[in-house]
């Protein structure tokens, strides 16, 4: 069959559809320090995030269990991967460099220091061209934010 | 004004009647529009009325001395007579022009709800039911101290009759409201002996048509119930227009909805009289070209013949269940006997949002979610939602095996 989909590769990377298919950190923290859960109402995507830190402030340990896309769900496994290590600010700096990231596809301020992260959730950088599918991949962050912040709950709307 | 039934369905000439068929989409390919179920395309004869309505004949309604506004008038109220007619309403003062479906449950919700029943009483509705024949009877709880209950579903999508017949038997049941067609299942309901169950026990009958008044013949004579409501948008109209349509003798009973111009007889400041029905149920200036629209919408189907139609769907129905059934790891949600052309599925491989991406890709537009039907949804355990397919008088069985190849790709693109 001549693939409708081949174009859509761009999208739905390897690396997506693998963390789709079998997300890392997707496990409860009993003993977490900072916890929140984010809804998409829209479409029902759901997660919720557990942290666990450091006693000098860094994210020591990131989990996540919910529901939701391939792109939500790799996002969210992505995340848990590259925050590890990073303070609070760092964390949710990087985050608003990675929503540029989805929205416009570039991101011109990321600068040498954000390089390596950015490489890791750049498969995702394809979203841009989905508007409706961008909140999809920013929803897992939204959550970090309201992780840090003790704001317990986020929404992607 | 029951036009001839053509002897033959000719899909690709009703085709030729909606421009934005023709429009090409991404990539140069065609549209394959499998979402009527959520609002459906528009053939040039409304697009056609509606323009003409405002070049020639526009004015306010029931308002102006002079020629336009007398125009205007009788447009809109051929509008209100074509209506009832394709419902089969007894008289044209019973069809009561609203935003949408929407509305019109929720006028009945408030005027009948709060003006009629007593507290004590209860609703019965259904798991199958849309948001909005839900959220109104849930504020009319809340507000009124009236009882909500809830006819369980079987598994293959039809009404639990036995459970309704037992949510009847104490009598305080007031209303029954439900689906004349599922909007996430395509069953349709067995509205005769939910009408003769109900009034057995004292309860009044609402359907909600919105699926259902696009698909068959509506006949309001036969059915027997005492509300039934639609929306222009689905049957091929304009959006911004709903019909509320309820016995006489139960309009003549309900306080107003909305309060404002050209629903009252005289106005102080002490107090205003109501005026007769419908013109008491439509405050301020009425939808009037989209009422226009709406003429034209059920001139277009009736002149194709409803049961023509539903003979095409019935077909496209069949064609789909075979053609369905072969994709591998889908789960279809409902089986039932009745039906009418909407599918909604479950891809084992792919959440519904990827599916419906990959799909709009191909060109075909489905709905992805959970349709506006959320319990429904719990009831068969399906939280992340469905991807719906729904057909229109313009869906043919190519698109339906278009969509079979599409989720069978899709099911290998995710594994």
């Amino acid at each position: 069959m001549s693939g409708l989909f081949d174009d859509l590769r761009d999208l739905y990377q390897e690396v997506i559809l693998d963390h789709g298919r079998k997300p890392r950190n997707f496990r409860r923290l009993e003993d977490a320090d900072a916890t929140a859960r984010g809804d998409n109402p829209m479409c029902g995507d759901r997660i919720e995030l557990f942290l666990k830190m450091t006693p000098d402030h860094h994210i020591a340990e990131a989990a996540f269990q919910g529901r939701g896309c391939a792109i939500s769900t790799a996002s969210a496994s992505l995340m848990t991967e590259v925050v590890k290590g990073k303070t609070a600010d760092e964390a949710k700096d990087l985050g608003a460099k990675f929503r540029e990231l989805a929205m416009t596809g570039t991101c011109p301020d990321c600068g040498a220091a954000l390089q390596d992260d950015m490489e890791r959730l750049a498969p995702l950088s394809g979203v841009h061209e989905f508007p409706s599918r961008v909140k999809c991949a920013t929803l897992a962050w939204h959550t970090l934010n309201a992780a840090l912040d003790g704001t317990k709950e986020a929404s992607s709307e | 004004m029951d036009t001839l039934t053509p002897a033959t369905f000719d899909v690709a000439r009703i085709r030729q009647d909606f421009p934005i068929l023709s429009q090409p989409q991404a990539r140069g390919r065609p549209l394959v529009f499998l979402d009527s179920g959520a609002s459906a395309q528009k053939p040039r004869a409304v697009i056609d009325a509606m323009v003409r309505c405002m070049e020639t004949a526009y004015a306010n309604v029931h308002r102006g001395a002079y020629r336009l506004s007398e125009l205007a008038t009788d447009s809109y109220e051929a509008a209100r007579t074509a209506t009832a007619r394709f419902l089969n309403a007894a008289d044209a003062r019973e069809i009561v022009f609203t935003k949408n479906s929407t509305e019109a449950m929720n006028l009945v919700a408030h005027s009948w709800g709060r003006g009629v029943m007593t507290p004590g009483q209860a609703v019965l509705i259904s798991e199958l039911e849309h948001h909005a024949n839900i959220v109104p009877w849930q504020m009319l709880r809340d507000d009124k101290g009236i009882e909500l209950r809830v006819c369980r579903v079987t598994d293959a999508g039809e009404l639990d009759m036995d459970d309704l017949e037992r949510k009847l038997a104490d009598g305080k049941v007031g209303l029954v409201a439900v689906a004349h067609m599922s909007n996430v299942l395509g069953t349709v309901t067995p509205v005769e002996r939910i009408v003769a169950l109900a009034h057995a026990h004292g309860a009044k009958v609402l359907f909600d048509g919105s699926q259902a008044a696009v698909h068959r013949r509506v006949d309001l004579q036969a059915i027997g119930c005492d509300f039934y409501c639609f929306t222009g948008h689905k049957l091929y109209g304009p959006t911004g227009i709903g019909v509320l349509w309820a016995r006489l003798e139960h309009l003549d009973r309900m306080p107003p909805f909305l309060g404002g111009g050209d629903m009252i007889s005289v106005v102080t400041f002490e107090k205003s009289e109501w005026a007769a029905v419908p013109a008491k149920f439509e405050a301020g200036t009425p939808p009037i070209i989209e009422a226009v629209g709406l003429h034209a919408a059920i001139d277009y189907v009736t002149a194709i013949g409803m049961p023509a139609i539903e003979a095409h769907e019935r077909s496209l129905v069949d064609h789909a269940m075979g053609a369905l059934s072969e994709v591998p790891g889908l789960t279809l949600l409902g089986r039932a006997q009745d039906r009418g052309g909407v599918f909604a599925f479950a891809l084992d491989a792919a959440h519904p949002h990827d599916l419906a991406t990959l799909l709009d890709r191909a060109g075909i537009a489905v709905r992805a979610g959970r349709h506006c039907a959320e319990p429904l949804h719990a009831r068969f355990g399906l939280d992340n939602g469905t991807t719906r397919a729904s057909f229109g008088l313009y869906t043919t069985k190519e698109e339906v095996d278009l969509l079979a190849r599409a989720l069978t790709e899709a099911r290998e693109f995710f594994k």
